[in-house]
């Protein structure tokens, strides 16, 4: 156990260690010399563009793409134009930009998968430098033109390119740059030899570290940390400036004594660093420096590159692959030389006492569910650290991608089992983990060319199965991107939600196969949206006979029309012969017209509709009012009354009271109204305009229908109100208001309450 | 506000705490000072989740209703229109944001719609080239609102209509996700039963949409141990019966919408809000009216002799105790004065002549006598001109109850109608036909009297003081709906085969798989809960009917009520009729 410090450096007061990650499984003659390089953070994979070793005009630079630990994933001549830089993105795919300006993404397994340009006026310019960064918009690539111009984009998957403003006095490129993403905004800071500038959207102002002396030196390079916070200068005179990338404070500066321009400076931190630093990499040497003046060196005996971590550094090299990183404290604290914290003294008992977790036992308050995930999280690191796996991850590192991000990335690499076992073993969630890796599984299985659709879609359904949540119409929708229509096809009929085989299927043009999936689903919404689609594609005469087979999409279509397309409505009741419903929509039409005549030759359609229909007595109701319309115009012409639009009830009502008791009895006649109401409406209408001479006539006129009780209670009661009115006396009145109806003793009510109010003013 | 949600055996405030935390979140997603145009429609429904206090909180400064034109001007940050997805409320929101003035002031639109995003809105909102200028779409997942400690309500007026007149099934959609989500919070419930063709589509998009969701089920333990679903045609003679339990006659006198009652006179009463959370009313509310009198008698004995207490209370300590508990006293006092007058005024209605005759030809009907003739009183009341609604009610129940009538009777009836009321009632009558409320008979057999006898539904003594079975809700008659629940509960419903086929659609059981570990181990004695989901609405009387049943002390089953919404006789017919006048302007 002594052997755990023996690569420990102090630097201040913390300690940095530099530990081997793995042999490199490969075997490059000339290590990395004349090779680009493109790492990923997080121990993604390696991408190297290697140039012949004959230069001759035939002979084409090799692309090769490495796990962490050197296996090989990917190898061939590449046959595009001259690259300018390699990278990777957030999602393991690897951008090659080119002089032109293009950029060409492949996946982990060099398959060409998309390229765009970065503007026009570069082909002509041609890139000078370029970098891949990433921010929480995602990837994004910067460039610098011949024309000494920056353009940018944010974020590769949703391409908008900015073109930065001139920068002054820019010649060629600047002598160096970086991308800084600060306030939501992505920048470029840039030296011209001793100037520096922070360009953004709209201006460039020139900027000045706080505190660097030797204002005269150009600064060669520079390093912006990890979480784009902090930023380091390298002068032409060997010092090194460290200070916040806003440039407001300056942490330190250190003179390295050297002052040839490094190849490459990176940033080393870790979250609650004690001593942070910075790496500073030249051909033979690799120096560390501190906030504290003191460094640490390490002679370098192959070409490396640094990758720049979140909790360190990584240092690629033709034959080793290294860590190197401040000593976290809890390391510190238990194997420092003479420690005496708690965790160091468990160390020493566990080593006495051999046994596994010792102290634990004795904590009983102490909740064992941090200790338990604890060894979970280290058995996860472990399985992919593995060799085979080669992804080099530190604790740190992995809380801060989370499992998800861990799992997609076994996913990229094709490690189906693997991912699975890991999900498995956390206990995930089948939605979030083992479904999901199982679906991309089945992407993957899709576009295997050679493989028929029947066994393709016999195999994804036997492995899926009944895997909880699967969406296999993403499934298909990979198999239809792959123009395997026939296996997408097969595949959503496994797809248990059938709302979201719908968008897919109209894609495909299945548009029938969709409305009956919609329909299935319930959501209504869903069914109007594909009869939309549908009404757009078909034929009149087609769109009608599909939704005729399908009468719930049919009914929501009739409802769609009766509110926006009254037409419509018409045509699709005249397809069905649905005369009952014509005969309805007529009769609607008809009170939406002003003039009487459109009016009644409506009202006529309905008729013979309803005739067709066979509803006898629709078609008769109508045609009683058609001839109860004409007689009430004739009366309001002749008599120059205002009865239209009344009922046959309020008619007569109107009539008897104004006296044209022979019209009324027409209608009664005409109409055949039955006699007990006819009886109690002139009843109550004469008593309304207290014409008790006609009462009597007609009291007498024949044997009432209703007795004679009513013709008794409306002359007590008209006795009675003219009684109380005339006394004036409210208590009367309001039992003779208690006993009357509001409907048929309007008239009288009325003028009892105009009585009850005077009465009371009084 | 909402204490009284959690009082029940379920406890709904959870229902309504997640539907205010969604709320809050899409408010906070739009920073800054709001506007909210609202969807007139939905003020109501949104009262029962959350206050303006809650809006306020998170920037909202102003509200608006919608309408066409031009937005009323508010300086405001953001715009938030709170709709349902309907095509005519796209045009007017377009109209409003074309003709915003967007060199004035930039401000944010965002569309809330509710219940559910709607593809075919957003469509037209795209032609009318305006889709683009809202930042946030979003949907408001409101199905099903929690309206009381045991009652859950959509809301949804027009649920009748649409399942059971235009075939549309967009509310049995929202019902079933409505479930979705209350098995998310409450567990999966193992069985469903139901009764009726829309409860059969609802219990299959449930299953269905299970189907769809598993692996991300919920490890939550059953709240409730079975769901009856029942639709509103298998029992349409309920609610066109006038309910005589005292909630459910101020409803039918003065309507009760989204939980809030306005009496008359306006002046005398403020609108009021009617839920448990009033100790008094949760206690009269289900009682039959006739047995309301002597309750609220004996509640004012009770609170006088609290108030005489001060005067044996001696020491200080018994004064303190005393002045502690005056503000509960005096907030009961002046509840028991509200309820004193409404049932003052509710009582003049009963009481006269034209509410008795009424009630005694309904109670004829519902016994079955004379239903094949002509009723002279329907007569009457449209020679006299009687409201229409009045006039449908009776003739539909007579329908009802005769399975049908003959042709020439119902004819008649219609004939009498139209010629009174106006000719252009025939579309209503046609929809009441399409409906089923009326109908011309069809078999000569009428098989009314054999459910009616079977399930028991007309019980000549009711008790209406202290009742001993749900018959005193309507004095008499046994709501068919709350029968088949109780005999479901016991002693299932294969005692009653014949009759369930009498009935239309299909009755059906389904259980769903419960993740290993959450079988319920019932205690002793322990009760089960089972929600009651009526599609298509539910009376108040028949929810009383449903509490009386489970405040029985060996009933063993307790019941939550669901609904598309809360009707009354009037209501339901009124959400039948076709007005064109009303449509042509």
């Amino acid at each position: 156990m002594a052997f755990i410090t023996a690569n420990w450096n102090p630097l201040g007061e913390a300690f940095y260690r530099k530990i081997e990650l793995y042999e490199m499984g490969w075997s490059l003659r000339d290590g990395l010399k004349e090779c680009l390089v493109a790492a990923a953070p997080y121990g993604g994979p390696i991408a190297l563009l290697r140039q012949p070793q004959r230069p001759s005009s035939s002979a084409r630079p090799q692309l090769e793409i490495y796990s962490s630990s050197g296996a090989n994933m990917a190898s061939f001549p590449w046959k595009s134009g001259p690259v300018r830089q390699l990278g990777w993105t957030v999602c393991d795919d690897l951008l090659c930009i080119q002089e032109d300006g293009t950029v060409l993404i492949y996946d982990l397994f060099g398959a060409f998968k998309r390229h765009f340009s970065m503007g026009n006026e570069v082909v002509q310019n041609q890139v000078l430098e370029a970098k891949v960064f990433h921010s929480p918009y995602g990837t994004g690539v910067a460039i610098v033109t011949g024309a000494s111009r920056f353009t940018l984009a944010t974020n590769i998957d949703d391409l908008k390119l900015r073109r930065l403003p001139e920068v002054p006095g820019l010649q060629g490129a600047p002598s160096c740059w970086a991308v800084l993403t600060q306030d939501r905004q992505t920048k470029v800071l840039l030296a011209n030899r001793a100037d520096l500038y922070i360009l953004d959207n709209t201006s460039c102002t020139p900027v000045t570290p706080p505190g660097l002396s030797l204002q005269s030196c150009s600064i060669v390079n520079m390093a912006v940390s990890f979480s784009y916070k902090y930023l380091a200068l390298f002068t032409d005179s060997g010092h090194l400036w460290m200070g916040s990338a806003n440039l407001k404070d300056k942490l330190s500066e250190v003179d390295t004594k050297v002052r040839t321009p490094p190849k490459q400076m990176v940033w080393c931190r870790r979250p609650k660093s004690q001593q942070p630093s910075v790496v500073i990499m030249w051909d033979r040497l690799l120096l560390v420096a501190g906030e504290c003046t003191d460094t640490i060196q390490y002679t370098l005996d192959e070409e490396s590159v640094c990758v720049a971590e979140l909790d360190g550094v990584r240092i690629v090299g033709g034959s080793r692959h290294e860590l190197l990183q401040e000593v976290p404290s809890a390391c510190q604290d238990i194997f420092k030389i003479a420690s005496m914290a708690p965790g160091a003294l468990l160390l020493e008992a566990h080593k006495e006492y051999e046994a596994a977790s010792f102290g634990k036992c004795f904590l009983s308050n102490y909740p064992p569910e941090p200790f338990v995930s604890m060894c979970r999280d280290l058995k996860v690191l472990n399985s992919v650290r593995e060799y085979t796996v080669g992804i080099p991850l530190t604790h740190t590192q992995y809380k801060q991608m989370t499992v998800q991000v861990l799992i997609d990335r076994l996913v990229y690499r094709k490690l189906y089992p693997l991912a699975i076992e890991i999900c498995r073993y956390l206990k995930t969630p089948e939605y979030q983990g083992v479904s999901r890796v199982l679906k991309h599984w089945a992407c993957c299985k899709v576009q295997q060319k050679e493989e028929p659709d029947e066994s393709i879609a016999h195999a994804v359904s036997v492995k899926l199965g009944e895997a909880a949540g699967i969406s296999y119409s993403e499934i298909a929708a990979r198999a239809y991107e792959c123009g395997r229509t026939e296996l997408a096809i097969k595949l959503l009929e496994f797809e248990p939600r059938s709302g979201e085989q719908v968008p897919l299927l109209l894609k495909m043009k299945r548009s029938q196969l969709a409305l009956s999936k919609a329909i299935e689903s319930g959501d209504t919404d869903l069914v109007y949206t594909v009869v939309t689609y549908l009404k757009n594609e078909m034929n009149r005469g087609d769109f009608f006979m599909t939704l005729r087979n399908q009468p719930v999409a049919l009914s929501l279509y009739r409802q769609f029309c009766k509110h926006q397309e009254q037409d419509t409505l018409k045509d699709l009741f005249n397809q069905d012969d649905d005369h009952q419903e014509l005969g309805n929509f007529y009769v609607k039409a008809s009170y939406k017209e002003k003039k009487l005549e459109a009016r009644l030759s409506l009202l006529q359609s309905a008729v013979d509709e309803y005739n067709k229909a066979k509803n006898e007595f629709a078609a008769k109701a109508t045609e009683e009012e058609m001839k109860l319309l004409r007689f009430q115009r004739r009366l309001d012409e002749e008599m120059g009354e205002a009865l239209l639009g009344l009922s046959l009830q309020e008619t007569l009502h109107a009539l008897l009271t104004s006296n044209f008791h022979k019209q009324a009895e027409q209608l009664y006649r005409d109409f055949r109204v039955p006699d007990k109401r006819y009886w109690w409406l002139k009843l109550t209408a004469l008593a309304e305009k207290d014409d008790w001479e006609e009462m009597e006539k007609f009291a007498k006129s024949k044997k009432s229908p209703i007795g004679y009780l009513p013709f008794v209670e409306v002359f007590c009661l008209c006795g009675a109100a003219e009684a109380a009115i005339e006394r004036r006396s409210e208590g009367e009145i309001s039992t003779v208001l208690s006993r009357c109806s509001p409907t048929t003793d309007r008239a009288l009510l009325e003028r009892l309450n105009r009585a009850r109010s005077t009465a009371a003013k009084k | 506000m909402s204490a009284h949600l959690s009082y029940g055996r379920v406890n709904l405030n959870i229902l309504r705490e997640a539907a205010r935390k969604e709320l809050r979140e899409f408010l906070d997603k739009c920073g800054g000072s709001k506007a909210i145009v609202w969807d007139e429609y939905l003020t109501g429904p949104f009262g029962l989740i959350a206050q303006y206090s809650l809006l306020k909180e998170h920037e909202v400064e102003k509200m608006f209703t919608l309408k066409g034109g031009r937005l009323p001007a508010a300086d405001v940050k953001n715009i938030i229109f709170f709709v349902r997805p309907r095509l005519e409320l796209m045009d007017i929101i377009a109209e409003n944001v074309i003709s915003e003035d967007k060199m004035h002031s930039p401000r944010d639109f965002h569309i809330l719609f509710v219940p559910r995003r709607s593809m075919l809105c957003e469509q037209r909102l795209k032609e009318q080239g305006v889709l683009g200028s809202f930042i946030n779409i979003d949907e408001y997942i409101l199905d099903l609102i929690p309206y009381d400690g045991d009652l859950l309500s959509m809301e949804s007026e027009g649920a009748f209509r649409e399942c059971y007149l235009e075939s549309d099934q967009t509310s049995l959609y929202h019902t079933a996700k409505g479930l979705m989500t209350l098995q998310a919070l409450y567990g999966t419930i193992p069985q469903i039963f139901g009764k009726g063709e829309c409860a059969r589509h609802v219990a299959n998009m449930m299953l269905r949409m299970k189907r769809e969701f598993a692996g991300s089920q919920t490890q939550i333990l059953p709240v409730f141990d079975s769901l009856l679903l029942l639709d509103r045609n298998v029992d349409l003679l309920t609610p066109l019966a006038t309910q005589l339990t005292y909630e459910g006659l101020i409803d039918e006198v003065y309507g009760i919408t989204n939980g809030f009652c306005r009496f008359l006179p306006p002046e005398k009463f403020s609108k009021m809000q009617l839920n448990s959370a009033e100790e008094l009313y949760a206690e009269i509310r289900d009682k039959n009216f006739n047995g309301v009198g002597a309750a609220l008698s004996k509640k004012a004995k009770i609170i006088s002799a609290a108030f005489e207490e001060r005067h044996s209370a001696k020491t200080v300590g018994e004064i303190k105790q005393f002045v502690s508990q005056l503000p509960h006293m005096q907030a009961a006092r002046s509840s028991l004065a509200n309820h004193t007058s409404i049932a003052e005024l509710i009582k003049d209605i009963t009481t006269s002549e034209a509410f008795f005759d009424n009630l005694t030809v309904e109670q004829e009907f519902m016994t079955g006598v004379d239903t094949d003739k002509v009723n002279t009183y329907i007569e009457d009341c449209i020679a006299q001109k009687d409201p229409l609604i009045k006039i449908l009610r009776l003739v539909c129940m007579q329908s009802v109850c005769n399975n049908g009538l003959k042709q020439k009777l119902l004819d008649y009836y219609k004939r009498e109608i139209l010629q009174t009321y106006g000719y252009e009632h025939m579309l209503t009558l046609n929809n009441l036909e399409k409906t089923g409320l009326l109908k011309p008979q069809t078999s000569t057999r009428n098989n009314y009297p054999t459910i009616r006898k079977t399930l028991k539904l007309w019980m000549e003594d009711a008790n209406e003081q202290n009742p001993n079975d749900i018959s005193y809700v309507y004095s008499g008659y046994a709501p068919l709906s709350i029968r088949l629940t109780q005999v479901l509960a016991r002693p299932g419903w294969r005692s009653i085969e014949e009759v369930l086929k009498m009935l239309p659609g299909p009755h059906f059981e389904e259980r769903q798989q419960l993740p290993a570990g959450l079988h319920k181990k019932r205690q002793q004695g322990e009760n089960r809960t089972t929600l009651v989901f009526f599609l298509g609405g539910v009376t108040y009387a028949e929810i009383a009917a449903l509490r009386f049943l489970s405040q029985m002390e060996d009933g063993g089953t307790e019941y939550i009520i669901a609904t598309t919404k809360l009707i009354n006789g009037t209501s339901w017919i009124k959400s039948l009729m076709d007005r064109p006048e009303a449509q042509a302007s």
